[in-house]
């Protein structure tokens, strides 16, 4: 009964961020176009089918994922686990907390696997570059990209160095990447960045961010517990243009191998 | 057990497929989260039947969610870019681009349980007075700037697929600008800053933005939908982070 009341709640609130773009389409269908949508009952039943589909499925990750997640990010930067039971620590050493720099790694992965607005971003690109590529691919390459970033965000939280070091160095290597990346994966890679960070990463990540730097002592939740999305959204353009130059690379090689075997012939 | 007739098997058949694609969306997190419990912190799952019942709803969820995305959301986004580009008004489309930007994130619970925690900050650090109104009205203003900026973002990202603008040009200036600002902007607005952008996009946004931009690409002469297409989503997450970082400068100034 009540798991009915908070999903009714969640589909509310779920509703209520499809309305806007509900009204703008219908205001602009009335007043600007003045033209019948195609296939309308088949738009309507998918619009119904996003809304239902997002509510159960924030609904089941309130129930079971983010409790969890945030009962073990509490549990894995708890000092009691980190420093035994009876040292009591006044400074933070950075190689004690290499559970928490895992944890984050694999859990900025596979909440990355699982994030819609990724697998809707990764769908449309696999159809416009007719199966170039491959979904699983551009998902996997994004989820390690936020792993790395995470990572070392929470690396960046435990010795307490300043955010924008980290996220200016990050732009600079994205610059020189961008010039030598392919053309083509260029703004599938800038986006990237931003379609990683949402429903299923973002909680998490937050619980993450914010536990840590209440456990580690000399950090300021107000101050430090900030700036893990930043790394998340981040880390995804670098590993995305990294992988496109990667492939690059080893097809010219491939190409420079057989040409060298057709002059030899 | 038999099927009644070839189409209804198809039918089941389609559907566990969808099904299985899901679980395998959601393994990962399972994996993880077993893994951690089990090995590192060494205590068996607590509620474990929540937990087996909520991931059978997101796997549901997300099956429900995907087939609603090619039935809905993706051609609702190119039916209107195509209808967009056919009637050759810009100011109409650059309207539209705004107003998309702007509404589905003023309202945006993420942005503005970001905006309440980053009011309490400024308060707290002396930044603006203490009182509620102030704090409020802090909030607010911080709200409209990052709706303002994302539907800017998206109105340039639209006129950029247009006009034919290299992407790169645009988001390394926008890097420029937000390297900049980090060095005269007060460091207790920075990390709300950098992480403005990564709240703005929210789940539906992100396909319907998509949509529209490859359906743009696909039907203006000369542009790719692979080149030109994609990068809406790229500007809505640069573009808050100025103004984040402005809005700072103004009211602390």
């Amino acid at each position: 009964m009540e798991f009915i009341l908070d999903f009714g709640k969640i589909l509310l609130a779920t509703f209520r961020d499809v309305l806007p773009i509900i009204a703008l389409i219908i205001g602009f269908q009335l007043f600007v176009l003045r033209q019948p949508i195609p296939h309308l009952r088949q738009v309507i039943v998918g619009g119904i089918y996003v809304v239902i589909g997002l509510a159960l499925f924030l609904a089941g990750l309130e129930k079971a994922l983010f409790p969890l997640g945030k009962i073990m990010a509490a549990q894995l930067s708890d000092p009691a686990f980190i420093h035994g039971q009876t040292s009591v620590v006044d400074h933070a050493d950075w190689r004690v907390y290499g559970w928490v720099y895992l944890f984050a790694a694999m859990i900025g992965f596979a909440t990355t696997i699982a994030e819609p607005s990724l697998i809707a971003v990764a769908f449309k690109a696999n159809e416009v570059s007719a199966g170039t590529i491959s979904q699983w691919g551009l998902r996997i390459t994004v989820a390690i990209g936020v792993a790395f970033g995470i990572s070392l965000g929470t690396f960046r939280i435990v010795t307490g160095t300043p955010l924008y070091l980290y996220i200016l160095s990050g732009y600079v290597i994205v610059i020189i990447q961008t010039v030598f990346a392919p053309k083509r994966i260029i703004a599938l890679a800038y986006d990237s960045g931003g379609v990683t960070t949402s429903t299923v990463t973002v909680p998490l990540v937050a619980a993450l961010g914010l536990g840590l730097s209440a456990a580690v002592p000399g950090r300021d939740p107000a101050l430090d517990g900030f700036g893990l999305i930043a790394f998340a959204s981040l880390f995804p353009i670098i590993a995305v243009m990294g992988y496109a130059q990667f492939m690059q690379l080893s097809i010219n090689r491939k190409k420079k191998l057989q040409e060298k075997k057709k002059n030899a012939l | 057990m038999k099927f009644y007739n070839k189409k209804q098997a198809l039918i089941v058949s389609i559907i566990l497929k969808k099904l299985k694609s899901a679980f395998a969306d959601l393994l990962p997190i399972i994996i993880v989260i077993t893994f951690f419990q089990l090995v590192v912190i060494k205590q068996p799952l607590p509620h474990i039947r929540e937990v087996i019942f909520g991931s059978f709803l997101v796997v549901i969820g997300l099956t429900l969610f995907v087939q609603g995305l090619e039935m809905g959301l993706f051609p609702i986004g190119e039916t209107l870019a195509h209808a967009l580009a056919r009637k050759g008004s810009l100011f109409w489309l650059l309207f539209f681009a705004f107003a998309l930007g702007f509404s589905t994130t003023v309202a945006e619970p993420a942005l503005i349980a970001v905006a309440a925690e980053a009011a309490d900050i400024a308060g707290s650090g002396g930044l603006i007075p203490q009182s509620p109104d102030s704090l409020k009205r802090y909030a607010l203003g911080l709200r409209l700037s990052v709706a303002v900026s994302v539907g800017l973002a998206i109105l340039i990202g639209v006129l950029r697929i247009i006009r034919g603008w290299p992407i790169h040009y645009l988001i390394i200036g926008g890097y420029v600008v937000v390297m900049l600002m980090t060095i005269i902007a007060p460091k207790e607005i920075i990390g709300i800053a950098y992480d403005a952008g990564g709240v703005t996009t929210s789940t539906i946004t992100v396909p319907l933005v998509a949509a529209l931009g490859v359906g743009l690409a696909s039907i203006i002469k000369g542009r790719s939908p692979l080149v030109d297409g994609f990068g809406l989503i790229a500007f809505a997450s640069l573009l808050p982070m100025i103004f984040v970082m402005g809005y700072g400068l103004i009211i602390f100034s």
